[in-house]
């Protein structure tokens, strides 16, 4: 039952996906390899509309996932699973907040994970890479779009739609 | 006392309007939030904010069910949380519905494979970012390093790496116990 399976995977990705935005990348890139729902040139699709349309990137993630797995119900399925173990551990952290604040050992687990995290992105973005940067016209353009990230700090929206213009222009 | 439905409706607007990551709604929740309806302080929604990039879950629907439990409790939670999901899913189903009509079109392609390479470069930009703020010491250093090599190496799942981590994690520091 696929609806069953969604929930499942989705409200273990809410549960295990710590920090915002990309951090649920990794997790999905182990959907596409555990299920084959989707390709990673799809995946990287869903990363760029994502980004580019109102909304936080996690949550739109997983409804484009739920919605390319099984429609509509797919999209409900994926979305509210994945907020689901948040709402949770949001209501019992709310419920004695004082006392966490100052767990130190909390603390120290929770940054602990995080360089941990950061291997974890950077592998999903290998296996895309993989996909898509195949020659070193791509590579260059890759570049070229981090430096102008670097200096210029504007929102992702903005390079995705120049990015947009070079595929067409250059026919990458 | 606002109605569960203004929450919701608020929170509706709030998840419209923020483009990217939860910080991008920081600035929105501290107009609406904090300045315009009162319901919380600026300091509420930093502590919200620094304990919601820490727990499981999307940051922004994080901040949102704190900030709802805080007015209405339980109720208040689930409202405010359904609020700022429900954009995400018209604007995304519909956006979904529309590229699946077009993905064959070759300009559609065209543009699709910058747009990919773009997605690259935002995953190490994020990384970047992410590093600059949170791997600061020697034991930062070697939990990347091992958690790279397990997933390049051993190809171990995320989920793995994570629990293995928080179990790393409490090893104690070594230069501490010798005090």
């Amino acid at each position: 039952m696929i609806y069953a399976l969604l929930c499942y995977e989705f409200f273990k990705i809410g549960l295990f996906a710590v920090g915002g935005g990309l951090v649920t990348v990794p997790f999905l890139f182990d959907l596409s390899e555990k299920y084959g729902w989707f390709s990673t040139t799809e995946l990287a699709d869903m990363i760029a509309v994502s980004q580019s349309t109102p909304g936080p990137v996690g949550i739109n993630m997983a409804t484009y996932v739920g919605f390319k797995v099984a429609g509509l119900g797919g999209a409900l399925a994926a979305t509210l699973s994945e907020v689901l173990p948040s709402m949770i551990v949001v209501y019992l952290i709310a419920r004695a907040l004082a006392k966490w604040q100052n767990n130190s050992r909390l603390d120290k687990v929770l940054a602990g994970i995080r360089p941990a995290v950061l291997s974890l992105i950077l592998f999903a973005g290998w296996g895309i890479a993989k996909e898509t940067i195949t020659d070193y016209k791509s590579l260059a353009v890759m570049l070229g779009l981090l430096a102008a990230m670097r200096l210029l700090k504007k929102s992702p929206i903005y390079f995705i739609a120049a990015s947009a213009v070079i595929g067409l222009v250059l026919h990458i | 006392m606002v109605s569960l439905w203004k929450l919701y409706t608020l929170f509706f607007k709030m998840g419209l309007f923020t483009f990217g990551g939860g910080y991008a709604m920081l600035p929105i929740l501290q107009k609406e939030a904090v300045e315009k309806q009162k319901w919380i302080t600026e300091e509420e929604l930093l502590n919200y904010y620094s304990i919601g990039q820490c727990t499981p879950g999307i940051i922004a629907v994080n901040a949102a069910s704190f900030i709802g439990y805080k007015l209405r409790k339980i109720g208040g939670l689930i409202s405010a949380t359904l609020g700022v999901i429900s954009p995400s899913l018209i604007i995304i189903v519909l956006v979904a519905a529309l590229l699946r009509q077009y993905m064959d079109n070759p300009y559609v392609q065209q543009a699709f494979d910058g747009i990919r390479i773009c997605v690259i470069a935002l995953i190490i930009n994020t990384v970047w970012n992410m590093w600059q703020k949170g791997v600061k010491n020697a034991r930062g250093y070697i939990v990347f390093a091992a958690a790279a090599v397990l997933l390049w190496c051993f190809n171990l799942s995320a989920i793995a790496v994570v629990i293995l981590a928080a179990a790393a994690s409490l090893i104690p520091d070594w230069r501490r116990s010798k005090k």
